[in-house]
């Protein structure tokens, strides 16, 4: 990239010497052979309509090449003997022209088909490839949306997603059938003339050669503006995202220096892609124009000298006549390779593209090694029974070796015992956290920002796998319970609050997908939210779209809190749910919001020490050590670092 | 469609030169083409099947002349297409990001950042795409036809008419082609962005839908776009499907229609070309209609091009042509000579249409150098409030008057940078932690840059990260934590030595020690500043010189604290709300 920043300065200096990323010669070195043989599982669906299309565009390329061949024997045979004719009979030449008809009728009927079922089994591909891609970043561990931008996973939707889509439905029937058409006009060159055959095909290897060393230059120039486009959205999105306080900083100019830089490289690499792919053409057209001459002096020598000539359909001298119509098939023949070539580019980026589309798909998914399952139930003179109502109660399946299932209640109960935690290797996060949350309790987290409380509950939430010690839940190992049913337990409430295009209803709704409107309207009263979304211009159904973003803060945290009511699960994180809600508004929430906390296990995280004061315990961290634990009274009565952050927020009194 | 060339035909600029030179070189490569195959019927007529190896020696060597300069041509052309449509497409973005940065804050709430990213990129891509076809294609086609048919009619005007007459049947079933396609690829566009706007969404949110096990509802959404671009744009393809069949239909009927009428002709006049038609001639007759009816299917390979391009185009305009609603005044004031702020009988609505005012007879005077804080309940307008001070917005009705003049009197730059604002939402930016404190000044010296993380207690945890002030802040500020970001978003403005200071609710994710200690700071080093601090915790305002309580975008109260606390009823239930059980220490 670097390399390219530079020379894009001056891009007149060197324009022949290139990096052109291990496209030397052959860009077909630069097609990934796995990535073309995976890609051709997805397929797999549509076998037959694939042998029905590859038929068809068989006898499209047949009716095209014979057309070409039967015109000239069109004359020689059928009109050239009726010249002098006294009473000329035009019915064979009726009947020719009439197999004729049949032969483009057929012609155009196969291409009519291939290209409409071509057209199904290309999308069909394409939106089964979407769909994976994005059914399998699903599953993937958070850890993944740390490393990676948004804008680098975007583009696979977009850039590589849109390459593959060119080439199958453009590039792929036109390659096919060129290639047809290339073996069936050599067969009738071979049948006319080995000799002359020969001579076409050595200079053909070297045309290859020559178009292989443009192409590859071109191709190799098309990859770096691939990855010049990645580096042009990841910025646009990055500073678009951050307009607002470019324009607080006035930082436009600056923004826009920044820019020209990368915009220039893109036209650097855009402009000696297509130039290379522009003069291919050309190239293609005026090398077929000399094998025309070169064949037409060769033949003319051999014809006048008499040499014999070998063809498949026997031995004969070479005649002028044989030379005539061999000109026309060598034209025939440049043709096709011209247009294999255009292709070339396209190809060699709809691989790349699907080569990086199946890297994300081929990412490790987050593993789930949990059997133990979550179900509703029923309590009968203390038997825990299953049951797919919707009860107020949970019970944990856990399968027993023997097949059988033992069913135990769920409370909510919460221990880390001796946790350690690092996100990334020899970055210790969290050092020996214990923390036990009896059911019921309501357990604050307070520490400095970076203290490691969000960390905390990221880990019992199963995001993240700890280094060592252990997190239970009920008893159990949270390891050996599906991922899926740890989380279905636990609600969440982050302070970063993302809502999802749809109306405020369907937001609500996240929580839990089969609650009734009056439910979710319930939630929303409770958390003192009804109010407000009752003022948007259509209420409960107004279309929330660019994540809310026409609500504030703590409008969208009030929301947040409400979908958390819904799915009314029975262990509640709260990372600082309220800090955009002014503290009035949270004392009016106050109110709802202790009623949804009552009976659950409620993780709270609140730098705002009045939301914690009255937890049942409140564990201080400090560098990812819990420093102070115990209730409000205890640690102000302890005079320790709670006791200083209490009061350090009135200090100035 | 004619007002959109317009527009965008004033991107061309300096690729002028380069987009007419590459018309000229096509020009001159079709005057090739059609030469060679006339040279190439000489050939086989006089010298090959004459026998005539001088002949053909001779026509050889003309051949590979007009070869080479066909080659020639045709190379120059391809280059200079490249370089003028990649160039044309290089200034339309530049135009586009350049009008983004006039933007005013109601022009990016219009926006959204995926759709300005497609705009600029796919959109672009295939107005490029379109443009580079339009000027080799475009050209080349009608020159082809009518070289080819100036060709065709001196060999034998009766045949020659049969395929001119073909043409309107090619040209009206590509019409209906096209226009029944197009609308498809509208709808299929649109859907496109909603797909990209699901995934955005899910990778924002992925916390959320793992959390809420939303994994397939999230799945069953995304597939249900996805299936209608299928949908729809396999039924776009396949009526572009009739494209090639229609164009083979036309073609073979022209063959058919001039082999069974040339044979009739070549009969009656016994193949004479002095007098009627020869075989050769037949033959060359139909590689011009060929010719011909090749250069229609290029033409409606562009208009293909174009119809899809023009919905990028017309995207592409709407951010050309959007115009910032705040403009500097004639002659603007170039310096703001204090930090006082005065509001006088200020309304503000969003939309013109809206019946409620977001700011509703705001009047309020602020002393150079005061701090002052502002609080109120969700949704009061507290941000709004502030947004007027740097002209973020302009006022509906009344006026904004910071040092004493209309904020629209002076020059839009020259407020900002006296004006230094910390927003709710902050972003930092991929690069240094220097890098991004620069922001403020550019040319801030490392001393100054320390001593502003010290006032904004930021200094602490740089110097503890790995590479300190060097350490990379990942996209977002992904790898910092919210009370670290919000710090250092203090000392990026803290650096522009403003005279007005605004903090909204800048100090949410800090904890009430160090948000004391930046407050502390703030009052020590930089007293003449005007500061407002817009807070939640009445701790963070209740020594300021005055505090202004929203409510529903009208003052409901101001004064300080000890005032508020005699006579607001609103300002009392928060102080209580937040002191809490304090009284029972």
């Amino acid at each position: 990239m670097t390399d390219n920043a530079k020379l894009s300065q001056k891009p007149n200096e060197r324009p022949g010497k290139r990096p052109t990323n291990g496209a030397k010669g052959a860009p077909i070195k630069n097609i990934d052979l796995a990535t073309v043989k995976r890609l051709l599982t997805y397929f797999k669906g549509y076998r037959l309509k694939m042998i029905f299309v590859l038929v068809c565009i068989v006898l499209s390329t047949v009716a095209s090449v014979s057309s070409s061949l039967f015109l000239k024997s069109l004359i020689d045979d059928y009109i050239e003997p009726l010249i002098g004719q006294a009473v000329p009979n035009f019915t064979p030449l009726i009947w020719a022209l009439c197999g004729m008809g049949c032969l483009y009728l057929t012609g155009i009927l196969s291409s009519l088909f291939y290209n409409r079922v071509m057209a199904e089994v290309t999308q069909g591909v394409l939106k089964n490839v979407r769909d994976e891609m994005f059914r399998h970043m699903q599953t993937l561990p958070v850890k993944y949306f740390d490393t990676h931008t948004h804008g680098d996973v975007m583009s696979y939707y977009t850039n590589d997603a849109d390459s593959l889509r060119m080439m199958l439905s453009q590039s792929l029937p036109q390659v096919i059938q060129s290639v047809l058409t290339l073996v069936f006009v050599s067969l009738s060159m071979m049948y006319q003339s080995l000799l002359l055959t020969a001579i076409v095909l050595v200079f053909s290897f070297f045309m290859l050669k020559l178009v292989g060393a443009v192409a590859g230059k071109s191709s190799g120039y098309f990859m770096s503006s691939q990855r010049s486009i990645a580096g042009m959205n990841g910025y646009i999105e990055e500073m678009i995202n951050g307009q607002k306080v470019v324009k607080v900083f006035n930082h436009e100019e600056k923004a826009k220096e920044n820019f020209d830089e990368r915009n220039s490289e893109l036209c650097f690499n855009v402009t000696n892609a297509n130039k290379y792919a522009n003069t291919l053409m050309p190239l293609m057209n005026g090398l077929g124009y000399m094998l025309y001459v070169i064949i037409a002096i060769v033949g003319g020598i051999l014809a006048i000298n008499g040499v014999t000539n070998i063809g498949l359909s026997g031995v004969n001298t070479l005649t002028l006549g044989v030379i005539a119509s061999f000109l026309q098939l060598s034209r025939s023949f440049c043709q096709p390779i011209g247009q294999v070539s255009q292709q070339i580019n396209s190809v060699i980026m709809a691989v790349s593209g699907a080569k990086r589309i199946f890297e994300l798909i081929d990412e490790p998914s987050e593993e789930d090694t949990g059997k133990i399952t979550l179900v509703n139930c029923t309590e009968k003179n203390g038997k825990v029974e299953e049951t797919n109502a919707f009860t107020e109660e949970w019970a944990w399946k856990i399968p027993k070796d023997d097949g059988s299932f033992e069913y135990r209640k769920l409370l909510g109960e919460v221990r880390l015992e001796h946790v350690d935690f690092s996100y990334e290797k020899g970055k210790q996060v969290l050092y020996d956290v214990t923390l036990y949350a009896e059911p019921g309790q309501k357990v604050a987290l307070v520490g400095a920002t970076g203290a490691g409380k969000t960390t905390i509950t990221n880990l019992i939430n199963h995001f993240y796998d700890i280094d060592s010690g252990v997190i239970t839940y009920d008893g159990i190992n949270i390891k050996d319970i599906r991922k899926d049913d740890l989380r279905r337990s636990m609600g969440i409430v982050l302070q970063d609050v993302n809502l999802f295009t749809g109306t405020v209803m369907e937001n609500l709704r996240y929580g839990r997908l089969d609650a009734t409107d009056e439910e979710c309207i319930a939630a929303a009263e409770l958390v003192n939210a009804d109010s407000f979304i009752r003022m948007l211009p259509q209420g409960y159904n107004t279309v929330l779209s660019g994540d809310g973003s026409g609500l504030s803060q703590g409008q969208r945290q009030l929301i947040s809190i409400a979908r958390a009511a819904v799915a009314d699960p029975p262990v509640m994180i709260l990372d600082e749910a309220t800090s955009s809600i002014d503290t009035r508004t949270e004392s009016i929430v106050q109110h709802g919001m202790d009623a949804l906390m009552h009976g659950r296990t409620v993780f709270v995280i609140a730098h705002r020490l009045s939301t914690v004061r009255n937890s049942d315990v409140i564990m201080v961290l400090e560098n990812g050590r819990i420093i102070e634990r115990g209730n409000h009274d205890k640690l102000i009565a302890e005079k320790g670092k709670y006791y200083q952050l209490y009061t350090g927020a009135f200090e100035l009194e | 469609m004619i007002k959109l060339i317009k527009r965008l035909a004033k991107c061309v600029r300096e690729y002028k030169l380069t987009s007419v030179l590459s018309a000229v070189f096509v020009g001159l490569e079709v005057v090739m083409e059609v030469l060679i195959p006339l040279e190439m019927a000489n050939m086989i007529d006089f010298g090959i099947n004459a026998g005539d190896m001088a002949y053909v020696t001779k026509s050889g060597v003309k051949l590979l002349i007009f070869a080479l300069f066909a080659i020639l041509f045709g190379n120059l052309a391809g280059r200079c297409c490249a370089i003028a449509s990649s160039g044309f497409a290089k200034n339309i973005r530049h135009d586009m990001y350049y009008n983004i940065q006039n933007f005013s804050f109601s022009n990016i709430d219009k926006f959204s950042t995926s759709s300005l990213v497609t705009r600029m990129t796919t959109d672009v891509s295939n107005v490029q795409n379109a443009y580079q076809m339009l000027i080799r294609m475009a050209f080349r086609s009608p020159m082809m036809m009518i070289f080819s048919a100036v060709c065709a009619f001196r060999i034998y005007p009766k045949l020659a008419a049969v395929f001119v007459a073909c043409l309107p049947v090619l040209m009206v079933g590509l019409c209906i082609i096209m226009t029944k396609t197009h609308p498809i690829f509208k709808r299929v566009f649109k859907t496109y962005d909603l797909l990209n706007q699901k995934v955005q969404e899910n990778l924002r949110g992925i916390r959320v839908v793992k959390s809420f096990i939303r994994e397939d509802h999230e799945i069953d959404k995304f597939e249900e776009t996805s299936e209608s671009i299928r949908s729809d744009f396999t039924k776009a393809e396949k009526n572009l499907a009739w494209n090639a069949p229609l164009m083979q239909v036309c073609s073979y009927t022209c063959m058919i229609i001039v082999s069974w009428l040339g044979a009739k002709a070549i009969v009656a006049c016994g193949g004479d070309p002095a007098i009627g038609l020869s075989t050769g001639n037949l033959m060359s007759l139909i590689t011009y209609a060929m010719q011909i009816l090749m250069s229609v299917m290029m033409l409606s390979m562009v208009f293909v091009m174009s119809t899809i391009a023009r919905e990028g185009a017309e995207r592409i305009c709407e951010v050309l042509d959007e115009k910032s609603d705040l403009t500097n005044c004639e002659s603007p004031l170039e310096t703001v000579p204090d930090g006082s702020i005065s509001f006088e009988h200020v309304n503000f609505s969003y939309s013109k249409t809206a019946d409620k005012l977001c700011l509703d007879d705001i009047t309020l005077n602020i002393k150079s150098g005061e701090t002052v804080g502002i609080i109120g309940g969700t949704g009061s307008s507290k941000s709004t409030l502030v947004q007027m001070i740097p002209r973020l917005y302009d006022v509906t009705g009344g006026s904004v008057k910071v040092g004493g003049h209309d904020v629209r009197e002076y020059d839009l730059e020259a407020l900002r940078d006296s004006v230094a604002m910390v927003l709710q939402k902050n972003v930092l930016f991929s690069g240094t932690v220097k890098e991004n404190l620069r922001w403020g000044n550019e040319n801030a010296t490392d001393d100054e840059i320390i001593e502003a993380c010290k006032l904004a207690q930021a200094d602490d945890f740089i110097q503890k990260m790995p590479l300190g002030y060097d350490t990379y802040i990942e996209q977002g500020g992904s790898n910092v934590s919210g009370g670290q970001k919000q710090r250092l978003c203090i000392a990026r403005a803290l650096l522009k030595k403003p005279k007005v200071l605004i903090l909204d609710d800048s100090t949410s994710a800090v904890d009430t020690k160090t948000d004391a200690l930046i407050r502390g700071a703030l009052k020590e080093y930089i007293p003449d500043t005007t500061k407002i601090i817009i807070a939640q915790r009445i701790a963070s305002v209740q020594d300021a010189d005055k505090i202004i309580i929203l409510d529903d975008g009208k003052i409901a109260a101001m004064g300080t604290h000890e005032e508020l606390m005699a006579t607001s009823d609103i300002y009392r239930e928060v102080y209580e709300s937040q002191k809490g059980g304090m009284s029972d220490d």
